[in-house]
């Protein structure tokens, strides 16, 4: 029994009061978890089997689990057919680059749409949700056009430069809402105490927001990191090239060394899948605070 | 810092007659619009000017070497009565979604009432199912290559066991490769699934008790109180789900190249290879103006029709 309720506290009061019905529930959601969990693993734990396997051994039908050795070729060898390492360098410093870029120009343009009073606020505000529903592709050409006219296309520029303009629609919303729910008495005080909006932005406003700028650096790295669309649109040569380009080209090259790609594949969604698992808890707990839903 | 900009703000020719109830309104505004001037700027160039220039550029044949020629409504009459392919871009992309949306919120749904309930070491379960949604697509879709590879890759192992003999060629057929992009797709629907986690723990506790003293069982809690309550994430999900899967790209960029024979491409694949692979910038615009028309009409009949049925407060 102490057993039973060390595992869980439910299905040991089931056992106790011979509640079956409850009992029953508990194991079905444990086996739900547990085979859900596993059928949500099993592509990326195939990859990681993979990733260490030799050529040969990748290619064994019917497929085995386990490598017989570790292959760590498979993770070398790629930095020394293409320049991986630089894939890297470009991919951390458009990251940091743009994360930077979407907190420095959205935070303030969240705060003024939350807790700042001025004409049109409503109007302007019904703007940035339409932007939210605004495919991509509707802009994509004369943005295209314009970079190239200002001889930016093979650059990082036109990557970077539209992030420190605050166009990225989903962050000011959801910093605006989280804004929102931060009582406006303390506004006030600081206002008696003579302070501008700039003031209660920097003293009041942004240390009590570090769940929501948790939740917001998540999404920015993560979205930033594994970005595809617009540098494939914008970087041409080999020098300027991101993991996610650099992934692609290793694939139509080597496209039979699965082992390889894995490997490759397995490298490029380590940052991300770390950074996540670091700060899942504060994540999950910030995004049920910003009201996402609301 | 603050301070430096703080007193830029007073204008110099304020006078002291001023009431200061009204300047302290006034700053306050002119404060607000140097705030949001970024946005200002980037959405009259990067959204609402582009837009503009967008559709006019529709009108033109335009490889951005040689002089733009006007041609008025000839990109759009060629796209609705010439090119096949447009029309097949479309057809994949509204099956695509078809797919896609509502596997994504039932599962999406039920995956979040499993991560809402009371068990131990929640906080992995939660971490296993959203992961792959931190994952680079050019890597998911690498993972799913090699997932469903017809020879050596795992699906196909395990229906070898199970005595298949004649197993699909997922990606390589053509009737299989759009419902492979499908199940593909349902890995990384993370972020639907955690709003609908959130407007779960957003639902009183006391509605169930109640609802149990009413002696109403499980099943009928589930559709009394939770879907109503949960209204209006799915219809947020349902509505992002579809402008989301009528831009699909990297999937069918990667794992298909929008092959065999056409069978997985896309609108924005076919508007990406149109523009940039055969340099037709003026197609590409006009393309992209019936995808923004098609997903907006799309919107606006979801947000319509859910209008009864959506419950917001409570």
């Amino acid at each position: 029994m102490t057993i039973v309720a060390n595992l869980d506290r439910e299905a040991d009061r089931a056992l106790r009061t011979k509640n079956w019905g409850l009992l029953t529930g508990r194991i079905l959601i444990y086996l739900a978890l547990l085979l859900g969990g596993l059928l949500f693993m099993l592509p990326a734990l195939w990859m990681l089997s993979a990733a260490f396997k030799t050529m040969a051994e990748a290619q064994t039908f019917p497929p085995v689990w386990l490598p017989s050795h570790l292959e760590w070729s498979n993770f070398t060898q790629p930095f020394i057919d293409l320049p991986f390492a630089q894939f890297y360098r470009n991919t951390l410093f458009l990251t940091v680059a743009n994360s930077l870029g979407v907190l420095l120009s959205c935070t303030p343009v969240a705060y003024a749409f939350a807790r700042l009073n001025f004409r049109g606020r409503e109007f302007l505000f019904v703007l940035v949700l339409a932007t939210m529903m605004l495919p991509d592709q509707a802009t994509l050409i004369p943005v295209y056009v314009f970079f190239t006219k200002l001889g930016w296309v093979n650059t990082f520029l036109p990557l970077i430069v539209p992030r420190y303009f605050a166009t990225d629609a989903f962050i000011i919303f959801l910093m605006r809402q989280f804004f929102k729910t931060i009582p406006f008495d303390l506004d006030d005080a600081c206002k008696i105490d003579g302070g501008g909006p700039i003031t209660i932005l920097l003293r009041i406003i942004l240390p009590l927001s570090a769940p929501l700028m948790g939740v917001v650096m998540i999404f920015v790295f993560v979205g930033e990191w594994n970005a595809f669309f617009w540098p494939l649109i914008y970087l041409s040569s080999m020098e300027n090239y991101t993991i996610s380009l650099g992934l692609r080209l290793f694939e139509t090259r080597y496209f039979v060394q699965m082992n390889t790609l894995m490997a490759m594949s397995l490298l490029a969604s380590l940052p991300t899948v770390v950074i996540f698992f670091l700060a899942q808890r504060q994540f999950l707990k910030g995004i049920v605070l910003t009201g996402v839903n609301r | 810092m603050s301070n430096a900009i703080d007193s830029v703000q007073l204008p110099a020719t304020s006078t002291p007659t001023r009431r200061k109830g009204l300047s302290l309104r006034a700053r306050e505004e002119l404060i607000a619009y140097l705030l949001i001037s970024p946005w200002i700027i980037g959405f009259l160039i990067f959204t609402a000017g582009a837009l503009v220039f967008s559709f006019v550029i529709s009108f033109y044949n335009t490889d951005l070497l040689s002089p733009a020629k006007f041609i008025g409504l000839g990109n759009y009459h060629e796209m609705l009565f010439e090119d096949e392919l447009f029309w097949q871009a479309l057809k994949v992309t509204s099956l695509y979604t078809l797919g896609v949306v509502p596997l994504q919120v039932i599962l999406g749904l039920l995956i979040a009432l499993l991560l809402n309930q009371k068990v131990k070491g929640i906080g992995v379960w939660r971490t296993v199912f959203y992961l792959p949604s931190v994952v680079s697509g050019v890597a998911v879709a690498m993972i799913w290559i090699w997932f469903f590879q017809p020879d050596f890759g795992l699906v196909n192992g395990v229906l070898a066991q199970l005595g298949v003999s004649d197993p699909p060629r997922w990606m390589f057929s053509e009737s299989w490769a759009l419902p492979t992009l499908i199940i593909a797709s349902i890995w990384s629907m993370g972020p639907g699934m955690l709003i609908f986690l959130a407007g779960l723990q957003g639902i009183p506790l006391e509605m169930y008790e109640a609802a149990q003293l009413d002696g109403a069982g499980t099943w009928r809690q589930f559709t009394s109180i939770t879907v109503p309550m949960l209204s209006p994430q799915i219809l947020f999900n349902s509505i992002m789900g579809l402008i989301g899967s009528y831009q699909v790209f990297t999937a069918s960029f990667v794992i298909t190249s929008g092959g065999p024979n056409n069978a997985t491409l896309t609108m924005v694949l076919y508007l990406y290879q149109r523009g940039f692979l055969t340099a037709r910038f003026g197609y590409a615009a006009a393309l992209a103006w019936v995808l923004f028309l098609i997903i907006l009409v799309f919107t606006l009949f979801t947000l319509r029709s859910s209008r009864s049925s959506v419950f917001y407060g409570g």
